[in-house]
């Protein structure tokens, strides 16, 4: 017997709701004062996506997870001098990007991308030779959101997003999944913004397909 | 008409849609794709598919937290809490 299913504990949606509805300031508080809840509150909100950020920046998982570990302990030390000028979010990721440079596996990383290359975001098939739709999409947006908790849509947009190369996966975990600004993800990772914009199009664009293969396969 | 105001296809509207979101277009570009928006039910249909899937990812969030992964980190909180 195997005790423990991976993504598949009861009443996880429900845990991970009420956690979405305490706000990062309240939880800072709480820390404060040795409060062991918040903390744990905020490492399952945060920690995954840190060890995504990381892994941009150093070269293998282990060394992603021990960042993003030295991450929370200087949280822990520094908690106090958060004065909160910027949202905890952008202190927090502030915080890994420095450690994950310090960390130094792999200095910042030069990313090329050729502009005139011609990658596709929608398969080709899609279109006629004239480059009008063969197959058009239909929006989807009241069916996705009926379905926010259903475990397929949950696991076919995270595991499209575990599965995007980098520096794609940093890109959106950043800007999609925590929702910081385009400004501030190309800060925290050194591009330019247009160069932020076209590894998110791309992303985005396996995001896209995941979840449309999901709908297109039945959701009701 | 000339080559800079022709209409975009919808293979090249799909393109323009993350600049269109991030309010990064040229005006002319902006212009060129809502002018194709407002006549090509596809196109809008891809724009709205690529919002409700921007809403979907901040929503679902990142994966859960292994168990194990967690009670290593509340063991480093034990040891680091006092240190602030």
């Amino acid at each position: 017997m195997c005790p423990r299913e991976p993504g598949r504990e009861d009443g996880k949606s429900g845990a991970r709701k009420y956690a979405a509805t305490v706000d990062d300031g309240v939880l800072l508080e709480k820390l404060l004062v040795g409060d062991q809840d918040a903390f744990r509150l905020l490492v399952s909100r945060y920690h995954n996506s840190l060890v995504r950020v990381a892994r941009y920046h150093v070269d293998s998982d282990a060394a992603a997870e021990d960042v993003a570990q030295d991450t929370w302990v200087a949280v822990l030390r520094g908690v106090h001098k958060f004065e909160g000028r910027s949202s905890f979010k952008t202190w927090l990721f502030k915080i890994l990007v420095n450690r994950s440079r310090t960390a130094g596996s792999r200095d910042r990383r030069q990313v090329s991308l050729d502009p005139t290359s011609v990658e596709p975001t929608v398969a080709p098939s899609r279109f006629d030779g004239a480059g009008a739709w063969t197959d058009p999409p239909t929006p989807f947006d009241d069916l996705v959101s009926a379905h926010l908790d259903d475990e397929v849509v949950v696991r076919a947009i995270r595991d499209a997003v575990r599965e995007l190369p980098e520096p794609q996966q940093a890109v959106v975990t950043l800007r999609d999944v925590e929702g910081l600004s385009t400004y501030e993800v190309s800060a925290l990772l050194g591009l330019t913004d247009g160069n932020v914009r076209v590894i998110l199009h791309r992303g985005r664009a396996k995001v896209r397909a995941a979840l449309e293969g999901v709908v297109r396969g039945g959701l009701t | 008409m000339s080559l800079l105001t022709r209409d975009v296809s919808c293979r090249e509207a799909v393109e323009l849609v993350t600049d269109f979101l991030e309010d990064a277009l040229s005006a002319r570009d902006r212009r060129r794709l809502e002018r194709h928006l407002a006549k090509c039910d596809g196109c809008a249909g891809y724009l709205e598919q690529v919002r409700a899937v921007v809403v979907a990812t901040g929503a679902v969030g990142p994966e859960d937290l292994e168990p194990a992964t967690l009670q290593g980190l509340v063991e480093l909180f034990e040891q680091y809490k006092g240190d602030s």
